[in-house]
């Protein structure tokens, strides 16, 4: 397969990331052709190989679906960026590459003597993308964080869930792989302009920012804020009478629909009986005891069907509605399997799994899993032979735990 | 002033509602000229507006990001310059209006393509269709286009052409079932939208690679976003779950496997705090924090296992510390101790933060008909080229005139005859509500 032909082919890349935001940048970088070196720590490597799940349940740092998911296509070296020989071995590195991508907790890049300044001297067109709980500066950049506390301070908690219960989250990781997507976005923005004047930038990403500028409604509802004076409250998605219910009980799971006025006549074909021709049922509805009708035809009818036999009946009459689907009923869902969507990936040690594939398809390029994520160290002899070291120095260099 | 790294990119915006519009305001905020094409004739329902009309009594019924109109809710002359939800996402856009229906509009598009690197949208697959717009068309105007296809199922398959907005992309995608309460069915859910977020930024990164790979070979490019398949790369690890052992997780509420998570109850009306106990040393610092209440030596929470695993007991003895304390205040304390936490923000909190303050995160605005205001800024910050509010939320056709006659070249004359056609204007058709 022609590798060259891949967007970002001839991209070098220096990944100092770890757990999930960092990664899952350098992940889309490398699954695009970039070339992604992922520097872990010795020993240990990054923590999210010791995070679940494992593959077969067997807790092992090469067989956690975090990391492997996040990590494809990357090469891997281990370096002690605190000791001399690691600091020089990291300079050599960062000399040669167009992006270097970090997620240390604030100053701690300053602190190895590795900031920005420094290294665009030996590189003036380097991109560094610098990714934190807070970013680089301001009263919090030293605080602990956890994503849970990143949402509560960044993103519209206050506004998610029941009134009559606590705030409540989303999927859990997500907002930490909705970071990582916008430091890739910045981060190749900015390599854009750089490969054409031929300087590089710093980019402070801050986590809480990226979820306070969500269009997933905290950014709207700050504006919306402003303007009126009013706040988002927590508040069910859809209570209103209006016929069918917006969530609905169905034969293997649950139903989501959305008809309004616009769409009653097309929802009323669809469904086909005679019971629903019933002009009274037709939005606005103001009367509880229409709706509680509508409902006694409607329940019995909606609970012997399937949700995907639903979802193809009204999607086919041009009624907006969805399944609510489990992992399970996705993997075997027959849209995305003809998009080929999943893909089968080849692990040393981990064995083949099924992984999330493409999150975006380009006619010209193919999008080409190269290889697993590296175990821990993997490339080391490949990666520092390019920089001329020999097997002798290397056996020096992992004696004195630098590798 | 130095060149802003997407500096020269003319990309047009055909987005709807959130996704794309989102991701066109990033590659603006980045220095790329977008060009939002829109229409007078045709009101895009949830994009510019509920109604494009709407009065104010039912502006005050709906939530805010549809109602929330400046001054008290006001829909004011032109609603659909001051609705909040199209006007945080419309900054650093140009604006200009065509009805792409008719051949004449067409016409005047096609100029624009001959001009422009990009075209993003995020419409139904077959609506740009049946207009006769589709990438084959865009390639015989200019070979080297790059066009963005952003939809909740993609381009091929049998879903193609299924209606969703994020709603239903949500429960398709399986995050109704896992973004919820524990104890609650998920109709309790409020309606959140984070697969326009990833899809959103999948369709500008895509984007920005076609152009990359655009300048080093020449050619330009299709890109098929599916906002599902964007949000499944989002939570790899529950689907690996399955892949791998055949799990189906289920929604944790607000905790996490790792360690004792929650958010717990403060001093005043619906005040929280969120917390994060995951390790001894969280843990220690807690006790010190929480002045070393005797329930603390208890042997229920001895270990971390310990403690996630007694979390229903150990919860309540949490809530009783934090209700003594205002949320912002029982944050400060924790974090003193080297404990994660952090205050649950309202939008008002929001604004008053020390922090988003500091980092100057809100940025001043000046919009003709919203007047000024702040306004979510960037989310991240450029050493070299600050990012700029170069132009305010974009006003329908605000820059008709500039994008017809300077950049396209239409004369004066022409300009009246496509104004009286209805393609140019400020104003939506008469007859829409």
């Amino acid at each position: 397969m022609d590798l060259s032909n891949q967007p970002l082919a001839g991209v070098r890349v220096l990944d100092l990331t770890r757990h999930v935001a960092g990664p899952m940048c350098t992940k889309l970088l490398a699954d695009y052709g970039a070339d992604v070196i992922k520097i872990e720590q010795p020993g240990r490597g990054d923590p999210a190989r010791w995070i679940g799940p494992f593959a077969g349940d067997i807790p092992h740092p090469e067989r956690s679906g975090l990391f492997l998911h996040l990590n494809t296509n990357k090469r891997g070296l281990t370096l002690d960026l605190k000791s001399g020989t690691g600091r020089e071995i990291f300079l050599k590195l960062a000399s040669r590459v167009d992006i270097l991508v970090e997620s240390f907790r604030a100053g701690m890049m300053t602190s190895l003597g590795l900031d920005y300044a420094t290294l665009r001297q030996l590189n003036p067109r380097l991109v560094m993308t610098s990714i934190s709980n807070f970013g680089q500066s301001g009263p919090y950049r030293d605080w602990s964080a956890s994503e849970l506390v990143l949402y509560a301070m960044g993103h519209e908690m206050w506004g998610t869930g029941s009134p009559d219960a606590e705030p409540a989250g989303v999927a859990n990781k997500l907002n930490l792989h909705l970071a990582g997507q916008a430091a890739c976005l910045a981060t190749l923005s900015v390599y854009f302009g750089a490969q054409l004047s031929g300087r590089g930038q710093h980019i402070d990403l801050s986590i809480m920012e990226v979820l306070a500028a969500a269009p997933d409604r905290r950014g709207v509802a700050l504006v919306a804020y402003q303007y009126c004076g009013d706040r988002l409250r927590r508040q069910p998605a859809a209570r209103v009478l209006d016929p069918p219910p917006f969530m609905n009980q169905c034969a293997d799971g649950l139903f989501e629909i959305l008809v309004g006025i616009d769409r009653w006549d097309a929802f009323v074909r669809a469904v086909g009986e005679d019971w629903i021709k019933d002009p009274s049922f037709k939005p606005p509805v103001r009367d509880p005891m229409i709706t509680e009708r509508f409902n006694r035809h409607w329940r019995p009818w909606v609970i012997t069907r399937t949700k995907r036999e639903l979802t193809q009946r009204f999607q086919e009459g041009g009624v907006p509605c969805a399944p609510l689907n489990t992992v399970a009923d996705l993997a075997g869902d027959e849209q995305l399997m003809q998009r080929d969507f999943f893909v089968g990936i080849d692990h040393p040690l981990a064995g083949r799994l099924i992984y999330p594939g493409a999150p975006f398809k380009m006619n010209q390029t193919a999008y080409v899993i190269r290889r697993p994520a590296p175990m821990l160290g993997q490339h080391n002899a490949e990666i520092f032979g390019g920089l001329g070291y020999t097997a002798a120095d290397l056996a020096a260099l992992s004696a004195n735990a630098v590798i | 002033m130095k060149r802003l790294p997407l500096q020269g990119i003319r990309i047009l915006d055909l987005g709807v509602v959130a996704a794309i519009p989102y991701s066109t305001m990033v590659l603006g905020d980045m220095g790329a000229e977008v060009i939002r094409v829109e229409t007078t004739q045709v009101f895009p329902h949830l994009t510019r507006g509920v109604l494009a009309r709407p009065t104010r009594e039912l502006a005050k019924q709906w939530i805010t990001t549809s109602g929330g109109y400046p001054n008290d809710r006001d829909p004011g002359e032109r609603p659909w310059n001051r609705y909040p939800f199209f006007n945080y996402m419309a900054r650093n856009k140009l604006g200009m209006t065509v009805d792409l229906r008719k051949p004449s509009g067409r016409e005047v598009f096609a100029r624009l393509v001959r001009i422009s690197d990009a075209i993003i949208e995020n419409n139904t697959p077959s609506s740009l269709e049946r207009m006769g717009i589709t990438y084959e068309w865009l390639c015989g105007i200019r070979p080297d286009i790059i066009f963005v296809r952003l939809s909740s199922f993609g381009q091929t398959g049998p879903y193609r052409d299924y209606r969703a907005f994020g709603l239903q992309t949500e429960s398709f995608c399986g995050h109704d079932l896992l973004g919820r309460y524990r104890d609650r069915d998920p109709s309790h859910n409020s309606w959140a939208v984070p697969s326009d977020h990833a899809g959103g930024m999948n369709a500008a990164i895509g984007c920005l690679m076609a152009l990359i790979r655009r300048r080093r070979t020449g050619r330009g490019e299709l890109v098929d976003v599916s906002m599902v398949e964007s949000f499944l790369n989002d939570i790899g690890h529950i689907v690996m779950d399955y892949t791998m052992n055949g799990r189906v997780q289920e929604s944790l509420g607000n905790r996490d496997r790792d360690a004792v998570q929650g958010v717990y109850r403060c001093k005043g009306d619906d005040r929280w705090v969120a917390i994060t106990i995951a390790t001894d040393e969280h843990w220690r610092g807690f006790i010190q924090a929480a002045g070393n209440p005797l329930w603390c030596n208890d042997r229920r929470f001895g270990t971390v296992c310990d403690r996630i695993r007694n979390q229903d007991e150990l919860d309540p003895l949490i809530e009783r510390w934090t209700l003594q304390y205002e949320h912002r205040a029982a944050a400060a304390i924790l974090q003193h101790h080297g404990v994660p936490a952090g205050p649950v923000m309202d939008d008002a909190d929001a604004y008053e933060d020390p922090h988003l303050k500091a980092r100057g995160f809100f940025v001043p605005i000046e919009q003709a008909d919203c007047g000024e205001h702040l306004y979510p800024g960037p989310a991240w910050k450029l050493s070299e080229t600050p990012i700029q509010m170069r132009h305010p939320p974009v006003r329908l056709g605000e820059h008709n005139e500039y994008i017809y006659k300077q950049l396209l070249g239409y004369s004066d004359q022409e300009y009246e005859e496509l104004e009286r056609e209805g393609h140019i204007g400020t104003d939506y058709a008469a007859h829409i509500p």
